[in-house]
């Protein structure tokens, strides 16, 4: 067995001493900015605010199976039970406290908003704006239906613009330019280096899983623009390759390789881990942490600031099903993987919302596709037998064609 | 080689000995709540009809919710795969089946062999389930044994639309209030669920000829309501409800 990768207790210091800096910043006299996933954060970086995640605060306690009870105490407040369970996770957080961090998330300086994930986001920092009595910036993404028009360029660099304004007046100091352009470097850069981590899982057998990408993701989403970021993933690049030269995989005995869509089901990672790998399959990669090197090509780095706003825009959540079908059917052939498994996730509408017609897309590919229903940390979706018996019948079903394809 | 195949499911267990290529007996029992027990019962009361002793058996395959709790078992294998192998030792040209049990509902093709290339289940919902028509059988007070044959006596279905098993159950009872007939709200109730199951048949892409498997297709209203939604035959076999079964003894005849 190949084990954890060593990189994992470092990746840990390093994100408890990013919260820890970020639960002081008062006394370290720093700003801080909650900011969603899909968000423009290098701008944050250059000024040195401090920017804090609710979504990967979201993934945290999902993983820790707090998200059912959390999203319950919600849903008292009125809130749906169809409305995302990231939101209602926060929304009850930051009114109880409850939170696999000590007293919760720091409480933000400003919120910075961009819809190129979801339309959601929209009303959640709305309310958080308010319950805060915090400043708001929305950078609003166009839907890229099938094309990035030069009007929708126009229309989002003129909101780069409009967001070293509102940093400057906010933070009461000029903007930064000359870190900016560091930044906007070292951003790219980390980039770069996450892909060449994920592309390692091409190797047979793959030295990791989608289940290490998921946890390996959260530097790349939090601190890209830092030199943290680079330093720790060059350290893991070392660690995969060195795996991929003497041949250890990730899963023992890996037989199957499958690609997994949509975010994971946090509080049920390793259960999922163990059941693919007891059928000999490993997850080799997936659509969700491919989504922060997936607009490399879109990004200048000589002027960062000027081509951020294509690249943001053009991320896999905010183009249409074509291109995402694309994609994946690009991971298929790269991976050469033997299955695919979506995640109908609950809370995500934009991620999972066509994902049968992403199916009917790709059925050139000819390699079986399981759904599981379920949510990505509200534990009360979550069916154990139902996805069990869902597994094994589609894991049969990949040995079987394996079979006939051997036997000619 | 005499095999067994046992398939626990949700609701009954069913048990198939096979031998030099035909079924030896089979046989079939409620499960109640402890899948475990039932599997004994079935086992216990198989051998006696059958006339023979567990150690006449050479291999054990078993199939359905309860096939992990089965600890005499040489293998487990999923219901998909299981219904594959039976109903096209049973209906060999048949390419999709449909069979709707307790919990799942599931759509089954298959290629020229009979081999399992795509399935689809439902979704977490029971609306598209044997469930749904328990409840529904027991709200309109009929024998589930009749509840088909009872639909196809309504003139114009009555309009379920309610996707939910619960709420579809009040539903009817504000059918019954209005004063439309137990014909036409039998029917009504019989659509419904092949409309559900006939979403997931066109997720797989329909290939004739289409067969059931299941318990379920013991019921003529639901052949009647799929044919009718599909337009095409919906074969199926007195052996429908050992589908599941008979395609665990059979691969129980291929290990090694």
């Amino acid at each position: 067995m190949a084990g954890r990768l060593k990189a994992t207790k470092k990746m840990k210091r390093i994100m408890r001493n990013y919260y820890m800096e970020a639960k002081y910043s008062k006394y370290l006299g720093k700003k801080v900015a909650w900011i969603t996933s899909g968000g423009p954060v290098e701008p944050l970086i250059a000024m040195g605010v401090i920017p804090v995640y609710p979504e990967n605060h979201g993934a945290m306690i999902g993983a820790s199976k707090m998200g059912g009870r959390l999203s319950e105490y919600a849903e008292g407040l009125g809130y749906s039970q169809d409305v995302c369970s990231y939101v209602k996770d926060d929304i009850t957080s930051s009114i109880t406290k409850e939170s696999p961090i000590k007293g919760g998330l720091p409480e933000p300086d400003m919120l910075i908003c961009s819809n190129n994930i979801c339309g959601t986001v929209l009303k959640w920092y709305e309310i958080q704006a308010r319950k805060f009595n915090v400043p708001l910036f929305i950078y609003d993404t166009p839907f890229v239906h099938t094309e990035f028009t030069d009007e929708a360029r126009d229309y989002v660099n003129e909101q780069t613009k409009e967001y070293i304004r509102f940093l400057e007046k906010t933070l009461g100091k000029k903007f930064n330019y000359k870190k900016m352009n560091l930044v906007g470097k070292r951003s790219l850069h980390a980039m770069k280096l996450w892909k060449e981590v994920l592309n390692t899982a091409a190797h047979k057998p793959s030295p990791m899983t989608a289940f290490d990408a998921f946890f390996h993701l959260a530097l790349i989403v939090t601190l890209r623009g830092k030199k943290i970021v680079i330093t720790y993933y060059q350290s893991l690049l070392k660690e995969l390759q060195e795996r991929n030269k003497q041949n250890i995989g990730a899963v023992d005995n890996e037989k199957y390789r499958l690609l997994w869509d949509n975010l994971p089901i946090w509080f049920r990672m390793r259960w999922l881990s163990e059941k693919f790998a007891s059928h000999n399959a490993a997850l080799v990669a997936d659509t969700y942490t491919q989504a922060w090197c997936g607009v490399i090509d879109y990004i200048d780095e000589n002027d960062f600031l000027g081509t951020m706003g294509e690249a943001y825009t053009r991320i896999h959540l905010n183009v249409g099903v074509d291109q995402m079908a694309d994609t994946i059917k690009g991971f298929i052939l790269q991976y050469d993987v033997d299955g695919l498994v979506m995640h109908s996730n609950r809370s995500c509408k934009p991620y999972s919302f066509g994902q049968y017609d992403i199916q009917n897309l790709i059925k050139e590919m000819d390699i079986p596709v399981l759904m599981i229903e379920s949510d990505m940390t509200d534990d009360r979706k979550f069916a154990e037998s139902q996805v069990e018996a869902r597994i094994d019948a589609f894991m049969e079903v990949i040995k079987q064609k394996r079979k006939e394809k051997s036997e000619g | 080689m005499l095999t067994l195949g046992l398939d626990i499911g949700s609701l009954t267990a069913k048990g198939v000995l096979f031998d030099n290529g035909s079924i030896v007996e089979k046989h079939l029992i409620q499960v109640g709540y402890n899948s475990k027990n039932a599997a004994d019962k079935l086992m216990e009361e198989l051998l006696a009809k059958a006339s023979v002793t567990s150690s006449d058996i050479k291999k054990v395959i078993a199939t359905g919710y309860g096939r992990n709790s089965i600890d005499f078992a040489d293998k487990s294998v999923s219901e998909i795969i299981c219904h594959g192998k039976g109903i096209h030792f049973l209906l060999p040209d048949i390419r999709t089946i449909i069979d709707i049990g307790g919990q799942d509902s599931k759509v089954i093709l298959l290629d020229e062999k009979g081999t399992v290339v795509n399935f689809v289940m439902n979704d977490k919902c029971a609306a598209g389930t044997g469930r749904f028509l328990d409840v529904m059988a027991r709200a309109m007070e009929t024998e589930i044994q009749h509840f088909g044959e009872l639909s196809l006596k309504g003139k114009n279905p009555s309009k379920i639309s309610s996707v939910c098993t619960v709420f579809a159950e009040s539903e009817i009872i504000s059918l019954v209030a209005k004063g439309e007939n137990r014909e036409d709200i039998t029917s009504g109730i019989h659509l419904s669920i092949a409309r559900r199951i006939v979403s997931m048949v066109k997720r797989v892409g329909l290939v004739t000829p289409v067969a059931m498997s299941g318990g379920v297709a013991l019921n003529i209203g639901v052949i009647d309501a799929l044919q009718k939604l599909l337009k095409t035959t919906v074969k199926t076999t007195p052996l429908a409800q050992y589908g599941g079964a008979l395609g665990a003894a059979l691969l129980a005849q291929e290990i090694d």
